[in-house]
């Protein structure tokens, strides 16, 4: 049965819905990694630059890179409590979106800060990943949380 | 290169409505470009249309930018749809420029729109956060409220700037909006309002975010010999700069290393900044927009040889970002040049007179192109007559940057990935 929203102008409701078969691709021993519990980077052949998350292609200089694992203490870059999101994430609600920092990476690393309440998050705190023990094959396989 | 004149825009007014389609949307925005011409243009005399939409889930529906160009009876023209995010319309202002300035078209109608009311705001949220690395980025949190908070929140840290500082650019921009009848929000917040709103993503209240939006605009871009046939007057505005630069997709792989400096500037300006830049604390696109423009408009010290400037606020935090990059102050300085009442109307270089994307909305389609049009209008000393609706007390008059004979308009997308910056001048 279709939903009637409204009448002038006609508002209906309509339905779409998709499953996708998504690769990882050449970044799939990112997500492996997780589920051994370890962080898999990637440091280029031709300029050293090191990617986390990993690229086979180095993002500065088009080189190759080659994988290597990355440090699992760092500190928070930066971050904030989100108290409103996507709708995927709504129920999570509220959470810490932290960028960190990792001994040895040049970039820095999308995550979330967890093990402590939102407001004893500060930038410059010193974390450690922790990693999901029943994988589900994204990156919230891993978080950080203080040390 | 031929030049590009810009004659006449159009917008719709922008709300959360879901009232008409988009096609009709855009005929509305593009019937207004034509009325503002007295009759002038004919619709046959355009050559060819630019068609910028960004998202295709807000509707599910594909090949929109064929079914506006079927409705606005441009069929068999030339047309083409360009989409990059948020600065979908800044780009679409420049693949009209390119239009025009190659030959391949004398007159190009640029037009844009987005509906975004067909699903609900956290479904909203998440479509556009689809523009964010799928990977990596959306599966965390993905919410681009949530990553221009930490931006703001490296910014803070970097440089001292506060959440006061971006409140008053929000109050700033509900100020102005105040006097623009298309405006969306016609709200007056003061400061203490705007900090002790709902929390979105610390440090970023909801006051501090732009809205979803439904709307659309158009602006007619042609040579100078039709310029001057369509305004004999001589009231249109000529492109004299473009630019548009690109970041990564991830805000985490920035790079940190030296600024890149704009046309005349000493690169030894920057050495306080002891490499620390872009990060994610600024917008390298945004710099490197605004240096090619400047170079192409001979601008060397834009916060003097700028008369105001349309910027792409979906967050009060990055105007104030955006400030630095486009050199109106040195970066660090975008909180104390706020304070010091730069960007206000009346200011050393005032920044949105219209409400910006704050108060005005962001249908992000058109976004880009509705700055164009207010930036037209204030260089044809205009917007009293366009913004103004006394039935409603509006006065656009209030607006009005007198005299303003060069103005800005850049347009962003997520975490600025891509930014354009568009100079517009009145003729010589
Ligand atoms: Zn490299």
């Amino acid at each position: 049965m279709t939903h009637v929203y409204g009448f002038r102008p006609l508002q209906v409701g309509r339905h779409y819905e998709i499953d996708y078969v998504h690769s990882y691709g050449e970044v799939s021993d990112f997500f492996l990694g997780l589920k051994d519990h370890k962080l898999m980077a990637t440091r280029c052949e031709r300029c050293g630059a090191t990617w986390l998350p990993p690229r086979r292609d180095c993002g500065r200089c088009g080189g190759k890179t080659v994988w290597f694992e990355a440090p699992q203490e760092g500190r928070v870059h930066t971050f904030s409590v989100l108290h409103f999101a996507a709708e995927a994430f709504l129920a999570d609600l509220p959470f810490v979106l932290a960028y960190v920092e990792l001994p040895g990476i040049d970039t820095v690393f999308l995550t979330r800060i967890k093990g402590c309440k939102p407001e004893e998050v500060y930038i410059g705190m010193p974390v450690r990943a922790r990693f999901r023990r029943l994988v589900d094959w994204t990156p919230n396989d891993v978080w950080f949380e203080p040390v | 290169m031929r030049k590009v004149c810009v004659v006449s825009g159009g917008i719709t007014k922008f709300a959360k409505a879901n009232l008409l389609t988009q096609e009709a949307m855009v005929k509305d925005a593009v019937d207004y470009a034509l009325t503002d011409l007295d009759g002038r243009l004919d619709y046959k005399d355009i050559q060819s249309t630019i068609c910028t939409y960004f998202s295709d889930h807000f509707n599910s529906q594909l090949l929109f930018d064929s079914l506006t160009q079927d409705y606005l009876a441009m069929c068999p023209r030339p047309s083409m749809r360009i989409e990059g995010g948020g600065a979908t319309g800044g780009l679409g202002i420049r693949a009209g420029y390119m239009d025009v300035a190659s030959g391949l078209s004398d007159l190009c109608l640029v037009y844009g729109f987005e509906k975004m009311s067909e699903v609900s705001t956290a479904k909203g949220n998440e479509f556009i956060a689809l523009a964010s690395d799928t990977d990596f980025d959306y599966p965390v949190g993905g919410f681009y409220s949530g990553y221009y908070a930490t931006m703001a929140m490296r910014h803070m840290h970097e440089f001292g700037t506060t959440a006061e500082q971006f409140a008053l650019i929000a109050v700033k921009n509900y100020d102005n909006a105040f006097h623009n009848r298309w405006a969306q929000k016609h709200e007056r917040w003061t400061l203490e309002g705007v900090l002790k709103a709902p929390m979105i993503a610390t440090p970023l209240t909801r006051p501090m975010v732009c809205v979803m939006s439904d709307g659309a605009a158009c602006l007619i871009l042609c040579t100078e010999e039709w310029a001057k046939k369509l305004r004999p007057k001589g009231d249109y505005a000529v492109i004299t700069g473009v630019g548009c630069g690109t970041d990564t997709m991830r805000l985490g792989d920035r790079p940190h290393g030296d600024v890149i400096p704009l046309p005349g500037e000493d690169p030894a300006k920057y050495s306080y900044l002891k490499g620390r830049w872009p990060g994610l604390h600024c917008f390298r696109a945004a710099r490197e927009a605004a240096r090619q423009a400047y170079q192409m408009a001979g601008i060397r010290d834009p916060l003097h040889e700028i008369d105001f400037a349309e910027v792409h606020d979906a967050y009060a935090s990055s105007e104030l970002q955006t400030y630095e990059d486009l050199g109106f102050c040195l970066y660090g300085e975008g909180g104390r040049w706020v304070e010091r009442g730069g960007p206000y109307l009346g200011g050393e270089l005032p920044v949105n007179p219209s409400g910006g994307l704050i108060a005005c909305g962001h249908p992000v389609g058109a976004t880009g192109i509705m700055q164009g049009v207010f930036t037209l209008w204030q260089l044809q000393e205009a917007i009293a007559r366009h913004c103004s609706d006394p039935a409603q007390g509006i006065d656009g008059s209030r607006i009005q940057v007198p005299g303003a004979r060069r103005g800005l308009c850049h347009s962003h997308a997520g975490t600025g990935t891509y930014i354009t910056v568009n100079i517009f001048e009145r003729p010589q």
